[in-house]
């Protein structure tokens, strides 16, 4: 196949995906069919693109043969096509537990569709190589993320997604007035012109691109919740059933910094001395911040919510170091958190499932009902947590070795301390819903029939699946770090990047 | 006339906040639709105002005149406005729904303390 077609079929396949899902919408077996088939299919299209990539580095095509800074380009190097990847595992497994974890409502009233539009946004903002179809694939992913976010509509979903729609328009609307900045600058949107207008050193408006480049920041910076930013995301993230909140949760906040990553280390280059030092008190902010914040929660997805933007801090602790090791673990640590993040939740849902409740008041006990449980939630929150061997251990020693090499001891000292509040909040989780006796007033009181416990049964299926993955990037983390190497030299020397997308093939 | 178009966007911007930090469900609907035409006034101002001087091509020539007006912050401004429209139509679907089901206008009456269901 030509690396066009291949460029292509992310974003194809679930287009296409969704839209079937769309004429069988009043048959919900159907849809659940075309919708998993699509998932296989999706999967199979990030291994295909990650071979092709690994082959040539930088894979580009122009849509409609306009060549390159006239028309619309789509570029995928390592880093791109390693989101696709993981975003593919993760809808897999989310897809799984919806079949038998989400309520035959929402299935009816589109949930399946949504999720396929919503990867596809993830893979087209991946894949993007256009600062203003950038802001367009980011609506195509928010839009969905609304109508999933408030699918259903009970009063805490609405809530939440109220807070939601209102912050993320106004991030919208930061970006969209950063790109005009950036056009009347320079007169270019293609990243890859982009990239060398910034770096010719008498450029007249050079100056003037902090200014873009704090509209960006602010912008995604609300996306993916940084420090003074992130107040909607508790509220937000907790109030959709599982099967929604954890592919959001796992994903979208992570694509925020996707964008960071590459916009400051493509385009916003020339005022970095001022922006790393920002970024650094920023992403320590985040950490702490977050951190404290799951520590005071008493709700199972809270706390989990609340490591989101704890562990966005990490994130963009590599951006700051802005090292190639550094970047290196910001990558390997996305793409183990995403895993993670999304099993956590999952966890959560199916212990919801049975006993009807996130508080972790009202849980105990679960530890000698549901072992296997227990073990599969100790694994994923360890690795969470960063304990070797698990797969967080070596995104964490990565940033920190980055960090120690770059001398920015403040920073690796705050986010080792971290460190150990994760340990202790996960610890409390533990200690609460599986290790504490069964609370005296019964929860769930309701008889448990075999359907039910056959159910709940199958809903192990997608947190196994998914720890398999956690477990093989943890035990087998070489071939992951290579990727995130190589990624990272990628961001680092644009040079192969640049010529690909402007050699108007 | 240029002169003028800056301080209209500072003022849309600033009005259009106050409405979205007020605590009616109304005026944050009027908040957002300003919020998304300060935007795209914006884009629509700094892509430079070259008037008219349309950028189509002569016959017998191969490039536009000077000077002529960019035609690309006028695309982009098309596909924003768009994209504003569709996301100001759902958010006013939601504030419609959400004020259906709280029966109140007022933001500070949704906090609630009951748990979402699973």
């Amino acid at each position: 196949m030509t690396s066009h077609a291949i460029l292509l079929l992310p974003l194809l396949i679930p287009l296409y995906g969704a839209v079937l899902c769309l004429v069988l919408w009043q048959k919900e077996r159907w849809q659940a069919l075309v919708a998993g088939l699509t998932q296989l299919g999706w999967l199979a299209a990030a291994v295909l693109l990650l071979q092709r990539v690994l082959e040539q580095e930088v894979l580009a095509t122009q849509i409609g043969n306009w060549p390159a800074p006239f028309g619309i380009t789509l570029v995928a190097d390592v880093f791109s096509v390693l989101m696709i990847a993981t975003g593919a595992v993760i809808g897999l497994a989310v897809f799984l537990f919806s079949l038998q974890g989400l309520d035959k409502t929402r299935k009816r009233y589109g949930y399946y569709p949504l999720l396929l539009l919503l990867q596809m946004g993830v893979s087209g903002v991946c894949l993007t190589g256009d600062l203003f179809n950038l802001y367009v694939w980011f609506e195509v992913l928010l839009i969905c993320c609304f109508a999933l976010l408030g699918l259903g509509g009970t009063k805490a979903q609405l809530e939440g997604t109220l807070k939601y729609v209102t912050i993320n328009f106004l991030a919208s609307g930061l970006l969209l007035t950063g790109t005009g900045i950036v056009y009347s600058l320079f007169g270019a949107l293609n990243l890859a012109e982009l990239a060398l207008l910034v770096r010719q050193p008498n450029h007249p408006n050079l100056p003037l691109l902090s200014m873009a480049s704090l509209f960006f920041l602010t912008g995604f910076g609300i996306k993916s919740a940084i420090f003074p930013l992130f107040f909607w995301l508790p509220a937000s993230y907790h109030a959709p059933p599982i099967a929604i909140s954890a592919f959001i949760a796992g994903l979208i906040s992570k694509v925020g910094v996707y964008t960071l990553i590459r916009l400051f280390t493509l385009v916003f280059v020339s005022n970095l001395s001022f922006m790393l030092p920002l970024l650094a008190v920023l992403s320590g902010l985040t950490m702490v911040v977050g951190v404290v914040g799951a520590a005071a929660q008493n709700d199972f997805r809270k706390i989990l919510s609340f490591h989101i933007i704890s562990q966005i801090g990490y994130m963009l602790m590599g951006l700051a170091v802005y090292t190639p090791l550094a970047l290196a673990g910001s990558i390997f640590f996305i793409v183990h958190n995403i895993l993670v993040k999304t099993n956590l939740f999952l966890v959560s849902g199916v212990v919801a499932q049975r006993h009807r409740t996130f508080s972790l008041k009202k849980l105990g006990g679960l530890y000698l009902r549901q072992p296997v449980l227990a073990l599969l939630f100790l694994l994923s929150a360890l690795s969470l947590a960063g304990t070797p061997p698990l797969s967080g251990f070596w995104g964490k020693l990565m940033l920190a070795k980055a960090g120690f090499e770059a001398g920015s001891y403040t920073l690796v000292a705050t986010s080792l301390c971290v460190s150990l509040v994760t340990l202790f909040s996960m610890t409390k989780i533990w200690t609460e819903v599986f290790w504490k006796p069964k609370p005296v007033i019964p929860v769930g009181a309701v008889a448990e029939t075999a359907e039910d416990r056959l159910r709940n049964q199958y809903l192990y299926l997608p947190v196994a699946l998914l720890l398999v993955f956690i477990l093989f990037i943890g035990v087998y983390a070489g071939p992951l770090v290579r990727l995130a190497e190589q990624a990272s030299q990628g961001l680092l020397h644009i040079e192969k990047y640049t010529q690909t997308v402007l050699s108007n093939n | 006339m240029e002169i003028l178009l800056p301080f209209m966007i500072g003022i849309l911007f600033a009005v259009s906040l106050y409405f979205i930090l007020h605590r009616h469900l109304f005026k944050l609907i009027l908040g957002l639709i300003l919020f998304g035409l300060a935007t795209n006034l914006f884009l629509f101002v700094i892509g430079g105002i070259t008037r008219s001087s349309i950028a189509i091509i002569n016959k017998d020539a191969t490039v536009a005149a000077e000077p002529y007006a960019d035609p690309v912050p006028q695309a982009l401004l098309l596909t924003a406005i768009v994209i504003g429209f569709g996301i100001q139509a759902f958010a006013i679907v939601l504030i419609r729904r959400v004020y259906q089901t709280f029966k109140s206008n007022n933001l500070d009456d949704f906090r609630q303390d009951k748990e979402p269901e699973p």
